[in-house]
């Protein structure tokens, strides 16, 4: 039983930090991080991609979380998982390339919901799964409203209500959903990461009645909650993504628990964050608000917590 | 990363199912606590015969040589096997180690073979009236005396005091002293004058711990552990392995309790309510979490020689649920948990003591805050 990630991973997540440390503001970034290969580092290498692992994924996609990064990543990672799980060759060839390639923008969301979608935009194309029956649908020019949502770095849209059908991906998305929503969970816990850093940062710096705010107990137990919420969602995130990889008949239970785990503490470590910068945490200036606003996001994004645990209920209760 | 076990671990875990299966501990007496502990006296008798007592201690002190992975899956398959822990649990979960650490070879030599044995049980006298979570405020003293010391004061929360030969005791051994320095650990003699055990009757009704009041009693020279003035270091190795095995019994019980609330859920219907069906997933995802950050935990063990953030983390968490599962119990079963005497109603007054004993959930969290995120120290 070894959590800890093996050298090669570990480079990937210290390249993937550094890198986005210093191209935090930066215009052109995603170009780059296509450069680097990380628009398909899920995908296949037949269809264009590295072909790694949804642990490396995930490791990923926690760190653009870290991030806030303003990158078309996290759409275009999951419409490819659902495509080379369920599309034809056909419709692999046609969209997994040009996704690798960063050429074309993808977006994946929950038929039967009207849910914001992430990175999704007009004319790209989408992937619309039914989370009861596990089949999808494909769209290459997808049917989207785009959406101002409360998060501002990143392009969200609706489905169109009159969207005609799209084409049927013959081969199921039901497990492809799973590892999505662990892509997810991943994202979210680098939100928590970078908000857990910035408080605890700021609480031992920011000092009232002469000293730092960090050595009030009230404000210490805040953020050792913070702590825990966010290695709950670590272990259960990794656990998951391993699962997808290793050990297939865990992911579905598994892939629930990362989700609910994550969305919760998503939802809590970055409140925290604001509440713990006191004032200033609520200034627009201020870094946390942009977690809290994309964590808010993430959380409902795929089917939230409640409906997580409705699924882990159906699985071990019957 | 990879979650697996080896083979040998895989086979370490399938001799020990065998073994159990095999050699069941036997009906647990209820309602008569003496009666308890001589069940799991008789069942560490039973673990010792088959070679299955100190998995975790090196051969060359009698035990078995596993390693922390297979201590893990020792007491994990125990949880499993619904069999309780060995009766010298704080034997030979903190007394040998911190002997094996810190101990004189004589005194391993005198000490560790009998509490394997289970012949003469352990327990551990540091908790004082007013040394509570701030261990360091001990008052209990030792002076010269003879060819050894002389100790008076009070011990509080000292469970097995009645039933042990020898305790695990911390005195203040400098006058002049204050908090950790001027410390002395001994092995204290239960059995002689000086040494009175008074049961301390818990909200469950019953008496797992004790007052131990301690006047003029003795301890040779010899005893002493560690040297004078050592106290506070060799205590600290005694605490820290506390948490490590244990989480995994733990982890394991509480996911038979859940079991049980389970299908108590499912046999009478409310199982169906959606507002169960929320909170039974909620202690199920929570349950994992604890069975994965135990495996996290001791990973770290493994690899870098000393417990990460997961130790505090899933202390705190566990002693949540368990207080959550409880109460849930009393939703689902009905009158039942609130019955004196049954098991559901044992489990809810119980449950109140988790976020109390070994360490409070208050000071978890300062630990948390200022060893893991340098928060700095409270004023």
């Amino acid at each position: 039983m070894d959590f800890e990630f093996s050298d090669e991973q570990r480079a990937i997540r210290d390249t993937a930090r550094e890198l986005l440390a210093e191209r935090r503001a930066g215009e052109g970034l995603w170009p780059e991080l296509v450069e680097l290969g990380w628009a398909g580092i899920g995908i296949a290498e037949e269809n264009g991609g590295q072909g790694l692992g949804l642990v490396e994924l995930a490791i990923l996609a926690e760190q653009l979380g870290h991030a806030c990064a303003e990158t078309p990543f996290l759409g275009t990672a999951l419409a490819a998982l659902a495509i080379e799980a369920g599309g034809d060759a056909a419709q692999r060839e046609r969209c997994l390339p040009a996704l690798a390639a960063g050429e074309r923008g993808g977006a994946l969301t929950l038929a039967g919901r009207r849910e914001l979608i992430p990175d999704a935009a007009a004319g790209e194309i989408l992937v619309v799964a039914d989370a009861d029956g596990g089949t999808g649908e494909l769209y290459l020019e997808a049917p989207i409203e785009p959406t101002e949502a409360i998060d501002p770095r990143r392009r969200h849209g609706l489905l169109r209500p009159d969207a005609a059908a799209g084409d049927p991906l013959p081969g199921g998305v039901a497990a492809a959903l799973d590892r999505a929503r662990v892509v997810v969970a991943a994202e979210i816990l680098g939100l928590c990461r970078r908000a857990l850093e910035e408080t605890v940062a700021y609480v031992k710096e920011r000092r009232q009645f002469g000293v730092p705010v960090g050595s009030f107990q009230a404000v210490k137990h805040a953020a050792a909650q913070m702590l825990r919420d966010t290695e709950m969602a670590a272990v259960a995130t990794y656990y998951a993504a391993w699962s997808a990889d290793f050990d297939a008949p865990s992911l579905p239970a598994a892939a629930a628990i990362a989700k609910a785990a994550a969305a919760d503490a998503g939802r809590a470590v970055t409140a925290a964050a604001i509440q713990l910068h006191g004032g200033i945490g609520f200034t627009w200036e201020a870094d946390v608000h942009w977690l809290f606003k994309r964590a808010q996001v993430d959380a409902a994004y795929l089917g939230g917590a409640a409906s997580q645990r409705a699924r882990l209920a159906r699985l071990t209760t019957a | 990363m990879d979650l697996t076990f080896t083979a040998a671990e895989e086979q370490f875990r399938q001799e020990l199912r065998t073994w159990l299966a095999a050699n069941p501990p036997g009906p647990e007496p209820r309602g008569d606590e003496d009666a308890h502990y001589a069940w799991r006296r008789d069942w560490q008798r039973m673990l010792h015969a088959g070679g299955w007592t100190g998995v975790d201690w090196p051969l060359e002190y009698g035990g078995r040589g596993a390693s922390l992975t297979e201590s893990a899956i020792f007491f994990e398959e125990l949880g499993h096997a619904r069999a309780p822990l060995p009766a010298n649990a704080l034997g030979l979960l903190l007394g040998g180690p911190t002997l094996m650490s810190w101990g004189s070879e004589e005194q391993k030599e005198r000490f560790l073979a009998p509490i394997l044995s289970a012949e003469e049980i352990w327990c551990q006298g540091f908790s004082e009236p007013e040394a509570g979570s701030d261990l360091a405020a001990i008052k209990t003293r030792a002076v010269r005396g003879g060819d050894g010391w002389v100790i008076s004061g009070q011990k509080v929360w000292t469970s097995t005091a009645q039933y042990a030969k020898w305790c695990m005791l911390v005195a203040r051994t400098d006058p002049e002293s204050t908090r950790h320095k001027g410390l002395t650990y001994f092995l204290l003699d239960m059995e002689q004058e000086g040494v009175e055990v008074v049961p301390l009757r818990q909200i469950t009704g019953e008496s797992e711990f004790n007052e131990l009041f301690l006047d003029g009693a003795r301890v040779p020279d010899a005893q002493v552990v560690g040297g004078v003035g050592n106290g506070w270091m060799v205590a600290l190795t005694t605490l820290m392995n506390e948490r490590a095995g244990l989480a995994f019994f733990l982890q394991v019980q509480l996911r038979q309790q859940l079991d049980r609330l389970v299908e108590a859920a499912r046999a009478n219907g409310a199982a169906e309510e959606p507002l169960t069906r929320d909170r039974l997933a909620d202690l199920h995802l929570r349950t994992e979490l604890l069975r994965l950050m135990a495996w996290r935990g001791l990973g770290t063990i493994e690899r870098y020689g000393q417990p990460g953030p997961e130790g505090s983390l899933t202390k705190w968490l566990w002693s949540e649920t368990n207080q959550m599962l409880v109460q849930t119990a009393v939703d689902v079963v009905g009158a039942e948990a609130l019955t004196a005497g049954s098991p559901w109603s044992f489990a809810l007054l119980r449950a109140r003591g988790n976020s109390i004993e070994g360490g409070t959930t208050e000071i978890l969290k300062n630990v948390v805050s200022e060893r893991i995120l340098g928060l700095p120290r409270h004023s």
